[in-house]
């Protein structure tokens, strides 16, 4: 297909990415392409230009900060997380949603940065980095800053990150003997999202995040707190559950109606949760 | 810095021959291995990303040619279904196909060969599941992707 006219360049440091981002109106970041490239065919997106990030490095790197945070670039493809030695042991939760984004082709080019700046609500990552309680770090010409998961999502294909800014990487904290839980179901096998929900359990506490039902994840801050202290039993965990799907306000389409996002937010965030309370460390 | 640009020279491997090439931004992959360079054997199927019959390998992974731009491939080992069968000869995961009827139409073909590739090519002997999501980005509407997954869980069996 031939898409319009654009112009590419291709920086080889992220101040030199940020500057061309800068400087040209117009102008997008482009990380694995594996959703621009199709947007830009269907003419929903017309760049004038094209940031290319593939040469940066540092952004295609996996590791630990000083103080232990699970650090990800916004470059690391779906591919590398699933391959990831640090993953599997900080937070292997990313790895097994990971392997179910897309089909091979696109593991392999579509990237972490890419999945969060594009916002689509029915994205795995989005939900995942909520419960997770993810740090995403920005980086724009006035210098860098960080942005927690509950403010990243602004809405519908929106994310805190300002024109002529970069998201670079991905932070979360240690899990501190946390267990991680992703639940949801599909169209199909392995097709895209109705509804999924997320969820990290500790000792005594839940975060937990449902992903379809609205323009950005939402928390389910009620179930939350009455999970506070409980034993994360199946039937405490259910009974947590019950009218979380009251407090939504889901689209209803092709996929599903409203009513029937509200039972499956439920279904899903139990899921998640017992899941999650079962991988915990330490146990309690 | 470099300025941004319509045209870039890339410099690219393709089947193991270098070539330098100057591009438009706006031409997709598949287009600069079909349009460009004539090789043809890489079909375009949806041209929107899902039927994975533009599939290649750029640097060794599976990516499917219609989601890439050419100048993104820039700097890149790109490999093509014609790099399979040398003077005639049929690899064995070709010949596997042949044997087990794995193809009707044959519009998929080219990609399901490059995404069994490199399948094989990280895993020598893929369980049939391990086949299946090997080829997930990949339709084929003849057959019902019996036969192929037969045809490349038997090259593992022979390897």
């Amino acid at each position: 297909m031939l898409l319009r006219e654009v112009e590419y360049a291709r920086p080889s440091t992220v101040e030199e990415a940020i500057q061309l981002l800068a400087q040209h109106e117009g102008a997008r970041p482009l990380a694995g392409g594996q959703t621009l490239v199709n947007v830009m065919k269907a003419r929903a997106a017309a760049p004038d230009v094209l940031v290319d990030l593939a040469d940066l490095r540092e952004l295609r790197e996996i590791g630990f900060s000083s103080d232990g945070l699970l650090e990800i670039g916004a470059m690391v493809t779906y591919a590398q997380l699933m391959s990831s030695s640090e993953v599997e042991v900080a937070r292997p939760v990313l790895a097994e949603v990971a392997a179910t984004i897309g089909d091979v082709q696109v593991r392999n080019r579509g990237t972490v940065g890419g999945n969060v700046c594009v916002a689509d609500p029915t994205n795995h990552l989005p939900p995942l980095f909520v419960a997770l309680d993810a740090r995403f770090t920005i980086r724009g010409a006035a210098g860098e800053r960080t942005v927690p998961a509950d403010e990243f999502f602004v809405g519908v294909y929106m994310t805190a990150v300002a024109e002529g800014e970069l998201l670079t990487k991905v932070s979360l904290p240690p899990s501190n003997g946390a267990g991680d839980g992703f639940a949801g179901v599909t169209v199909g096998r392995h097709g895209t999202y109705i509804v999924d929900a997320a969820a990290s359990v500790g000792a005594e506490s839940a975060r937990i995040a449902i992903g379809c039902v609205g323009a950005t994840p939402v928390r389910a801050s009620e179930m939350e707190e009455r999970l506070a202290g409980s034993d994360f039993s199946s039937d405490a965990v259910r009974s947590a559950a019950s009218n979380l799907g009251a407090s939504l306000d889901p689209p209803s389409d092709v996929h599903g109606s409203a009513e029937y996002r509200r039972h499956l937010a439920e279904v899903s965030a139990v899921r998640a949760v017992v899941q999650a309370a079962a991988r915990r460390k330490g146990g309690t | 810095m470099a300025a941004p640009a319509r045209d870039r020279t890339i410099s690219v491997e393709v089947n193991g021959e270098s070539i330098e090439y100057d591009v438009p931004a706006r031409r997709l992959l598949v287009h600069f291995l079909r349009d460009d360079l004539g090789l043809t054997g890489t079909h375009v199927g949806c041209d929107t990303g899902n039927c994975g019959a533009c599939t290649v390998h750029v640097d060794g992974e599976a990516v499917k040619s219609c989601m890439l731009l050419a100048v993104q491939a820039d700097g890149a080992r790109i490999t093509t279904v014609e790099a399979l069968a040398t003077d005639g000869q049929l690899t064995p995961l070709q010949q596997a196909f042949h044997e087990h009827h794995a193809l009707q139409c044959g519009y998929c073909t080219p990609g399901m060969l490059m995404s069994a590739a490199a399948l094989l090519e990280r895993n020598p002997r893929p369980s049939e599941e391990e086949v299946r999501i090997a080829i997930q980005g990949n339709i084929c509407r003849c057959t019902g992707y019996v036969n192929i997954v037969e045809a490349i869980v038997a090259v593992g069996e022979k390897a």
